[in-house]
């Protein structure tokens, strides 16, 4: 069996027929298209977005923007690899409390302490494992590298000893359940059910500053448009074909050669660290970090806009966690009871009867323009039907 | 000696509600792959209904008599609509049946909330139930405790008899053993289902029921046992009965040692690494039912 590492885009060219699309690569004009929505997205979300909305409407706009994120990885795990994380809340979190942590002894100052420590914990000094994260040259890579530390050892045993499917939805939920438990049980040296809050300062700046709360809003977007370039360049490698391949028929990957879980053991990692860098923004942009934030149901609510927006789909799973985190403030201040339903509606509706989301409904309008055109179709539905096939097979 | 027996038997009966919430469960994952997140909402219906009986009902005892088949009844007709509106449509999608089958839990939450109220309600329980029960040698074994466990192994009896015995069973075992070979031998897979689903739901309204007995009852009270149960099928492997019968006593008292030994936190913890660990000795659970199938 070959380990697989994701080769990077300049090296997996390989001699092509001349004309030929290589399969799964964009060809050059859709790159400039790319390239233009890039532009575009940048456009809305430096330009338009901080015109348009109030201070309080933008910090919205960030914590939505941080939930995308999560979306984003979860499209790359669930859509492009086959794997339902039901527990990207456990990354969040570990990457939120990272952050909070240092932030926390940033607040308290050199050889201070939190102050939910002394009120609950009638702690004398500092517990051993929160030391490290007074440091922010410890603190900010934890946030990333801490959660996919956490993915890499579960990922490495389950998906080796070929527990997938159903199974891995469970354990990953599972995973959440235990975090939670775990959070809540240590409250003397986590702050329990309350978590971290009250955090004011970031890296010297006022969080309670409207400018700085703009300056936060930015670095997030910006680290949101950097995830989805990542993520394009990765799923359009060969990486990302052995990514859907493996979702869409793994023992047949498996009798070419090639070790399925390597290749998902990838993509489990890659999304945690997004959803840990996600978690890391979430703190600075809210203000808080908690257990409600990150357990079993915030878990599965990450997994519903990656539903609605198109899982397979690049740019689906951060407009649909964008719009359902938007309806849910939106219905939730209004009508408390009415949104429950709507959001179980959704799932319901979208899953069963729309698995490919709003994208399959673009790609839909897409097909019937290409079409029209019968001398390129069927060079370019090949790549696509590859890339956007989206059902899930049967286990 | 007291403290190790008492702490045995609390992890035992942690471990038969387990099993009342797993039976229903490893019945449909094992015949159908359907993961029913809405499980735990059934149970909730089936504690509901004792509660609602109450209202009509004085007599405490009478009424978990009566209780007992009604919520059966409930919970199983909730799962035959389930089954029939929305998971006969996904039976080849099983991870997008999770999906949907959670949505339909959080409306039924909704629901419980806007009927019953968010506040937890109270049952009575009876009073045969309420006292201790002595054993030579200073041990003493909770009432209500022992009645859970009689239920859980008598559902488990029935279910085993009825499995070996009747033509139903006969037939639920064909399709769980061979789906394609089953159909074209006549056995009306699609009716099987039903049932199969019917008979799954109803166990998860007797586990509410139950646990009347054990606590108050609220509209999220089956979210937070569905996710043990599911482990208990999943560690204890799918198709057949024993392996959820073992896997959820042991993990009853993994548990309740745990918990003596640390915190109900950390006891959380190391049950969930013992069941990682656990799957990478047996991947397929405790017991598999050997196919030729890939998947």
């Amino acid at each position: 069996m070959t380990a697989v590492t994701p080769a990077p885009p300049s090296t997996a060219v390989r001699p092509a027929p001349a004309g030929a699309v290589p399969p799964g690569r964009p060809a050059g004009r859709s790159r400039l298209r790319t390239l233009a929505g890039f532009a575009f997205g940048a456009a809305v979300l430096f330009a338009v977005a901080p015109l348009v909305l109030s201070d309080f409407r933008l910090a919205l706009l960030a914590k939505y923007l941080c939930v995308a994120m999560v979306a984003v990885g979860i499209g790359i795990a669930w859509g492009r690899g086959g794997m339902l994380t039901l527990g990207q809340g456990v990354f969040f979190g570990l990457g939120g409390y990272a952050m909070a942590m240092h932030l926390k002894l940033a607040d308290a100052g050199p050889g201070g302490m939190p102050d939910f420590m002394q009120l609950y914990g009638q702690l004398d000094e500092l517990p051993l494992w929160w030391r490290p994260f007074a440091s922010p040259w410890f603190a900010l890579p934890a946030t990333v590298l801490l959660p996919m530390a956490v993915a890499f050892g579960l990922g490495s045993l389950v998906f080796r000893r070929r527990v997938r499917g159903a199974y891995f939805a469970i354990l990953s939920q599972a995973l959440a359940a235990a975090m939670v438990i775990l959070l809540i049980g240590q409250q003397g040296t986590t702050g329990g059910t309350n978590g971290l809050t009250d955090i004011k300062g970031f890296f010297g700046y006022d969080l309670d500053d409207p400018v700085n709360q703009r300056m936060v809003y930015f670095i997030i977007a910006g680290t949101l448009l950097a995830l989805l370039a990542l993520t394009r360049q990765l799923i359009h490698s060969r990486y990302g074909e052995l990514l859907v391949a493996v979702r869409d028929g793994e023992e047949r990957v498996r009798f070419l050669g090639y070790d399925p879980a390597s290749v998902k053991l990838v993509a489990y990692v890659v999304a945690a660290g997004m959803a840990g860098l996600a978690g890391a923004l979430f703190v600075p942009a809210v203000g808080i970090i908690s257990p409600a934030l990150i357990g079993i149901v915030p878990s599965i609510e990450f997994v519903i806009g990656v539903a609605v927006g198109g899982r397979a789909s690049l740019l689906g799973p951060v407009l649909g966690a964008v719009a359902v985190a938007w309806a849910r403030t939106a219905l939730s201040e209004r009508f408390p009871g009415t949104w429950t339903y709507l959001q179980g509606l959704l799932f319901v509706v979208v899953v069963a009867f729309l698995p490919g989301g709003l994208a399959s409904l673009w790609a839909l309008a897409r097909r019937r323009d290409v079409a029209a055109q019968p001398l390129r179709r069927g060079r370019l539905s090949l790549g696509r039907r590859r890339a956007e096939r989206t059902e899930v097979p049967a286990a | 000696m007291t403290v190790l027996f008492g702490q045995l038997f609390t992890g035992i009966s942690i471990g038969a509600v387990l099993l009342l919430i797993a039976l229903g469960l490893a019945l449909t994952f094992g015949q159908m792959n359907v993961i029913n997140m809405a499980h735990g909402e059934f149970i909730m219906a089936g504690a509901y209904t004792t509660y609602v009986l109450q209202q009509s009902i004085t007599g405490a005892g009478l009424s978990l008599v009566v209780a007992l088949p009604v919520a059966f009844v409930v919970a199983g007709a909730m799962g035959v609509l389930l089954e029939v509106l929305l998971i006969r449509r996904l039976y080849a999608r099983p991870l997008d049946t999770l999906l949907v089958t959670w949505g339909v839990s959080l409306m039924l939450q909704q629901l419980a909330r806007d009927v019953f109220g968010s506040p937890n309600v109270q049952t009575r329980a009876p009073e045969l139930l309420t006292g201790n029960v002595a054993l030579p040698g200073g041990l003493t074994i909770a009432n209500n405790r022992l009645f859970i466990l009689a239920l859980a192994l008598a559902a488990v009896a029935a279910l085993t008899l009825a499995l070996r015995l009747t033509p139903l069973g006969r037939r639920i075992r064909a399709v769980v053993q061979n789906r394609d070979l089953a159909a074209v031998s006549g056995i009306a897979t699609s009716r099987v289902d039903r049932t199969t689903f019917f008979l799954g739901s109803g166990l998860a309204g007797l586990a509410g029921v139950a646990l009347t007995l054990l606590g108050p009852i609220g509209p999220t009270m089956g979210t937070n046992l569905i996710i043990d149960a599911f482990l208990v099928v999943v560690v204890g492997g799918i198709g057949q009965l024993k392996g959820s019968v073992i896997v959820a006593f042991a993990l009853g008292v993994l548990q309740a040692t745990g918990e003596y030994l640390t915190t109900l936190s950390v006891a959380k913890v190391i049950v969930f690494v013992a069941i990682v660990a656990f799957l990478q000795w047996r991947p397929q659970g405790l017991f598999t039912l050997r196919t030729r199938s890939l998947a």
